[in-house]
């Protein structure tokens, strides 16, 4: 069944994309994160220029971390105190973010800056998850401990604060710094961050596994909301026909996803999301490098009369 | 219909009255609506020269080219090189006020029907089109083959946007002649102009136009224009629309 998108300008396939959506929510559900890394190239795959598939996710992510922040909500696994300072953040990155991203379309280098963030980023992060789960397994298999955890420098900042839900004490500087790069990447990139967020939140921050899912949902969620206002507002993109097949399609996923989730193991569960996340910078890195079909592309600036 | 044909015949009578034929054309529909599940259709161009006195009377074969041109929009072509070994936007040019959709329409090869200087004076074949850039400052059409326009051209032409057909028109009689317009699915909405420019033994003789609408309805327009136009609202309705799609689901999934 074909369906014309009123804002991407272009008719697509409801299943598929229902499907895609579905794909997606199943990956997000297993390893709980957003899944925009994974939507937003898949987007672009099918056609959908850059900046409106970066715009339209952003709002499929806010629906799914939505559904997903409000059962960690009943179980209180959210810390408000935690999820309120990264939020003061995450609202700043996301201005910027939004800021940075009509600038770069005007200079006609938006959809660069978009693969090259993606390369960057994933690749680091997904070999990092990769070693560290390969590591991991090892371990386990030899039967040895898992490494102590320590204080590291982040702790010695001024300006601390009782988080008391995660039962930490911990300076806000860091944590207001993790929520900018957070709201501005991923108001560029249309990924809700979840995927570095957590590591980010476990290994520097120090923040107990029982409140870092849902206290980085929190985050997701409302620089989404907001990445959604803004590119709505500012560079009229977000396709919201798009975004509801995409919502219902992901929502759906999620759950069976997350059954799914709980027969892995942790770190077998890290190694394949390492792997996954690596294989979207690498397929981005090789569009990149490869020579384009066609070296010319038009945009319109707008019809008049 | 009526009323465009009354329009035309005016037109007619207060430009090209002196001529000795006359054109007389009429679209298959001057209004063109399109649906969400619209994926292209074609117009039908229809008319007849009309000799009068003044006629020699040996004059039969005509030519015919028919020129759509849809409504106006600024554009950018960029061309990609290759930067520290990956592709980047490097250069570019700005088309002013081009249309957004253009199609033209003979009954046989341009460069049959009229000299390469009328072409280019009455703006025959998609490579005499004028095409305005900017280039440093200066506002020009430039050299057919320049790279940047015959890119634009090519993309255009790939989208089913921009056509040229030297052999669309068919005449069923010596003065009776009928040409197809096929729009593509993705076609801009707007007023689109229709120019006929009749043609005898490689003179120009004398043209008419008419005009057709395309419109978008339904929804998906609905959508498009709120987005446009109320961009915070549109953004607020969005986020709604999410946070309710968030909500059902964390209800209809509940596991306990």
């Amino acid at each position: 069944m074909q369906l014309y998108l009123p804002i991407a300008d272009l008719p697509v396939n409801v299943f598929l994309v229902l499907a895609m959506g579905a794909a997606v929510g199943f990956v997000s559900g297993m390893f709980g994160i957003g899944g925009g890394f994974l939507m937003t190239p898949l987007l672009i795959f099918i056609g959908i220029t850059p900046a409106v598939a970066v715009a339209s996710v952003a709002s499929h992510i806010a629906a799914s971390s939505f559904s997903g922040a409000l059962s960690y909500w009943r179980r209180r696994a959210i810390d408000p105190a935690l999820a309120s300072v990264l939020l003061c953040g995450g609202v700043t990155g996301t201005t910027l973010g939004v800021w940075t991203f009509t600038q770069l379309r005007a200079l006609g280098q938006l959809d660069l800056m978009i693969a090259l963030s993606y390369v960057v980023l994933l690749t680091t992060v997904g070999s990092l998850m990769f070693s560290e789960g390969l590591r991991a397994l090892m371990r386990t298999r030899r039967g040895a401990l898992p490494p102590r955890r320590t204080h590291n420098w982040i702790h010695g900042l001024p300006l601390k604060m009782r988080f008391k839900r995660s039962k930490i004490y911990l300076s806000v500087i860091p944590v207001v710094i993790v929520g900018i790069m957070i709201g501005f990447i991923g108001a560029i990139m249309g990924i809700g961050g979840g995927f570095i967020l957590v590591p980010i939140m476990i290994y520097l921050l120090r923040v107990p596994t029982s409140t870092v899912i849902g206290t980085s949902m929190v985050l997701t969620l409302v620089t989404m909301l907001f990445a959604t206002m803004l590119h709505a507002a500012t560079n009229h993109l977000v396709d919201a026909v798009l975004a509801l097949i995409l919502m219902v399609g992901g929502v759906t996923g999620a759950q069976f996803g997350a059954r799914a989730g709980q027969k892995i193991r942790g770190e077998q569960l890290r190694l394949l999301l390492g792997l996954l996340i690596l294989s979207v910078g690498i397929r981005f890195a090789i569009e990149l490098v490869i020579q384009p079909s066609d070296l010319f592309t038009i945009r319109e600036l707008g019809v008049s009369g | 219909m009526r009323r465009t044909l009354l329009a035309i015949v005016l037109v007619l009578l207060l430009g090209g009255a002196a001529r000795a034929e006359r054109l007389i054309v009429s679209v298959s529909n001057h209004r063109v609506t399109v649906t969400p599940n619209y994926s292209g259709e074609e117009l039908v161009l229809f008319g007849s020269v009309e000799k009068d006195a003044a006629t020699p009377a040996d004059r039969t074969d005509y030519d015919l080219v028919v020129t759509v041109m849809g409504p106006r929009a600024d554009m950018v072509t960029r061309r990609k090189e290759r930067t520290f070994s990956i592709w980047i936007n490097t250069d570019y040019r700005q088309f002013l006020q081009v249309p957004s959709y253009l199609a033209l329409f003979a009954n046989r090869p341009f460069d049959a029907i009229t000299s390469p200087e009328i072409a280019r004076r009455q703006q025959i074949g998609l490579n005499n089109v004028l095409l305005t850039q900017r280039v440093s400052g200066d506002f020009a059409d430039v050299v057919p083959n320049d790279a940047f326009r015959s890119a634009f051209i090519r993309l255009r032409t790939q989208r089913g946007l921009y056509r040229e057909d030297a052999s669309a028109v068919t005449f069923l009689t010596p003065t009776l002649f009928r040409t197809g317009i096929p729009l593509p699915a993705e076609v801009p909405i707007g007023t689109y102009e229709v120019e006929i420019k009749l043609f005898a033994n490689g003179a120009f003789i004398g043209k008419t136009e008419t005009a057709f609408e395309i419109v978008k309805v339904g929804f998906e327009q609905f959508v498009a224009t709120t987005a446009r136009q109320n961009g915070l609202l549109y953004g607020l309705a969005t986020v709604a629309m999410a946070l309710m799609t968030g909500w059902m689901a964390s209800i209809v999934f509940r596991k306990d």
